[in-house]
């Protein structure tokens, strides 16, 4: 008897909090949960979107290991992307979120507006176009030219060695958005008198005051930043697509994302752009298992 | 800790803070050197819209030149003066275009921002069954690219019958993850358990709790999240599920005129430029709340 009136008391604490989630959570099931699900089940079929899906099991896994060329420099260009853009934003909009923590409220106001423009202005990396254009109208070999160090235009974007820098430079330059943000405002959970604690503990310049208070208190947010980094990093392909073009010149910009449309919406092989997102979810997992760890150690 | 301590802890904490970063974290040159990198890349930030509001005032022979130019020399309205003439022979009156884009956006926005925390407040802040579990959910379901989930969400969709209906572009918004995501992070950072608890102590329920503690809290997150939902939500140009043109959105109808060719470029930017606004205001209203906010949260220079 005594057990089940404790059970009842804890159900009807329960229930308000249920009903909290129950709104966000349908929703969610119905709209990523089950799409996620099917995709994955899409994955292990042949699926040209006309007729119905035929399973054919692991065959496009095989497909991509033993007889996918393109797979494999994708899958290069994705990883060497990741490892480039990924920890280069994450840190970028950390410190420069730390750094106008110092200013007057007007300054912050204005810095982080500056910081924020290029998501705030949303599309606008067609500017890039415009700046890397192949013809002397670019302004870059425009500039280039008129100060002599270029005789006749580049064609920056359709050239091997340049075009992976330009990418990763505009890429890092749009991708500030939202862990900036979120940082600005997580920065506000430190309060002053965690710092004061600190100097008495013995906290002597400000790099140690980054690891022991500010960076601790901030671990919830940084997670949140480095999952988001590890999103935009590993799925970079809206930009290479729309400044290089699909393919791009000897595949140099490619990666899993611009290809898996490709495969989906020219191809019309849904089963193996469903295998493509599965394999590159695997991997976006595994890198979130790593950062995850090593943010849980930070300060200690 | 008596009364005397307390009452002077404000003034000591200033002091101390101010003396020891003089002391040991800044120097002139190193001050110098970070001011202008902050002005290096703030500059290289803003550029592109500096250009895009720059060439929306070009007039066309300027937009030909050659070499290209950055800045204008005989700047004009007529961009955007040409407009109106542009919008003149739509099917459908403007203002529904604009009325449609505002409905949709703010609708979007507050629903998402709403679930959004609540959600994550129970997730965060209770101890019900199974938070944990679904909360790994929500974050690995970031991880997954949303390609190959647009046919499955199609089905669902015309299954629900959400096609040609202002609700088949609002609730895609709300089924976003990010936002119970960063409101789950934030709240393990920014809510006392205690405080909570001594709530629960005074009878008050979970919505109480979650109105008048909860919520005045994490506002300068919600802020930031609601900037993020309108931003995403103000562009949104619905592919595939959206025919009935009294339904269709503003950027929509500025594709058309952004496609336009070169003859056109100087009103697409005009255009662009005109787009741009609204997530502008958004931003600095949230943005300039956020930092006052900021400056009596206690964090001194």
């Amino acid at each position: 008897m005594k057990m089940t009136t404790k059970t009842r008391n804890i159900l009807q604490e329960w229930i308000p909090y249920y009903t909290m989630v129950l709104p966000f959570f349908i929703v969610f099931v119905i709209l990523t949960v089950l799409p996620v699900i099917t995709s994955i089940i899409f994955s292990f079929t042949d699926f040209d979107m006309v007729s119905a899906p035929k399973f054919n099991g692991v065959d496009n896994y095989a497909r991509m290991i033993l007889n996918d060329e393109i797979f494999s420099i994708t899958v290069k260009n994705t990883v060497v992307f990741a490892i480039i853009t990924g920890p280069l934003g994450f840190l970028l909009a950390f410190v420069l979120a730390w750094f106008i923590n110092e200013f007057s409220p007007m300054v912050r106001t204005i810095l982080s507006f500056l910081f924020y423009c290029p998501a705030l202005v949303g599309n606008a990396y067609f500017v890039w176009q415009t700046a890397f254009s192949s013809d002397s109208y670019g302004y870059v070999n425009s500039l280039l030219m008129s100060i002599g160090i270029l005789t006749e235009p580049i064609s920056w974007l359709k050239n091997a060695t340049y075009v992976m820098p330009i990418i990763i430079a505009v890429q890092l330059w749009q991708s500030m958005g939202v862990s900036f943000l979120s940082n600005i405002s997580g920065l506000q959970n430190v309060n002053g008198e965690m710092y004061e604690a600190g100097a008495i503990d013995g906290i002597r310049n400000r790099w140690q005051e980054l690891w022991y208070i500010t960076l601790p208190a901030m671990q919830h947010m940084l997670l949140f930043s480095a999952v988001m980094q590890i999103a935009s990093a590993f799925s970079v392909s809206a930009i290479a697509i729309e400044l290089a073009g699909y393919p791009s010149v000897n595949y140099a910009v490619d990666t899993i994302v611009s290809y898996m449309h490709d495969v989906g919406t020219v191809k019309y092989e849904m089963g193996y752009a469903s295998a493509l997102a599965v394999v590159l979810f695997v991997m976006m997992a595994v890198t979130r298992a790593v950062i995850k760890k090593a943010i849980d150690s930070v300060g200690r | 800790m008596t009364k005397n301590n307390v009452k002077t802890k404000t003034p000591k904490l200033k002091v101390s803070k101010e003396s020891q970063y003089k002391r040991y974290t800044r120097s002139k040159v190193g001050n110098f050197f970070y001011v202008l990198f902050l002005v290096a890349f703030g500059a290289f930030s803003v550029l592109p819209l500096v250009y895009c509001i720059v060439t929306s005032f070009k007039p066309l022979d300027e937009l030909l030149v050659f070499p290209p130019r950055f800045f204008v020399i005989r700047p004009t309205v007529a961009n955007y003066a040409a407009l109106p003439g542009l919008l003149s022979n739509l099917r459908i009156p403007l203002s529904r275009y604009v009325f449609n884009s505002l409905f949709v956006t703010i609708t979007s926005t507050l629903l998402y921002v709403f679930l959004a925390t609540l959600a994550a407040f129970a997730l965060c802040k209770s101890k019900i069954k199974g938070r944990k579990t679904f909360f790994l959910i929500v974050q690995f379901a970031l991880l997954f690219n949303a390609y190959t989930l647009s046919i499955p969400r199609y089905l669902i969709y015309s299954w629900f019958g959400l096609i040609d209906t202002y609700l088949v572009m609002i609730i895609p918004h709300v089924a976003s993850t990010m936002g119970v995501f960063l409101m789950k992070q934030y709240m393990e950072g920014a809510i006392p358990n205690a405080l909570l608890e001594a709530a629960r102590v005074d009878g008050a329920g979970a919505y109480r709790i979650f109105f008048q503690i909860a919520v005045p809290i994490v506002k300068p997150c919600l802020l930031t999240l609601i900037l993020f939902g309108f931003r995403e939500a103000w562009a949104i140009t619905p592919q595939g599920t959206i025919f009935n043109e009294s339904l269709k959105t503003l950027p929509t109808i500025m594709q058309q005129i952004t496609a336009g060719g070169i003859a056109r470029s100087g009103s697409a930017m005009a255009v662009t430029v005109i787009m741009m606004i609204p997530p502008i205001l958004v931003y600095m209203i949230s943005q300039s709340n956020i930092m006052e906010s900021m400056s009596s949260a206690g964090i001194k220079e």
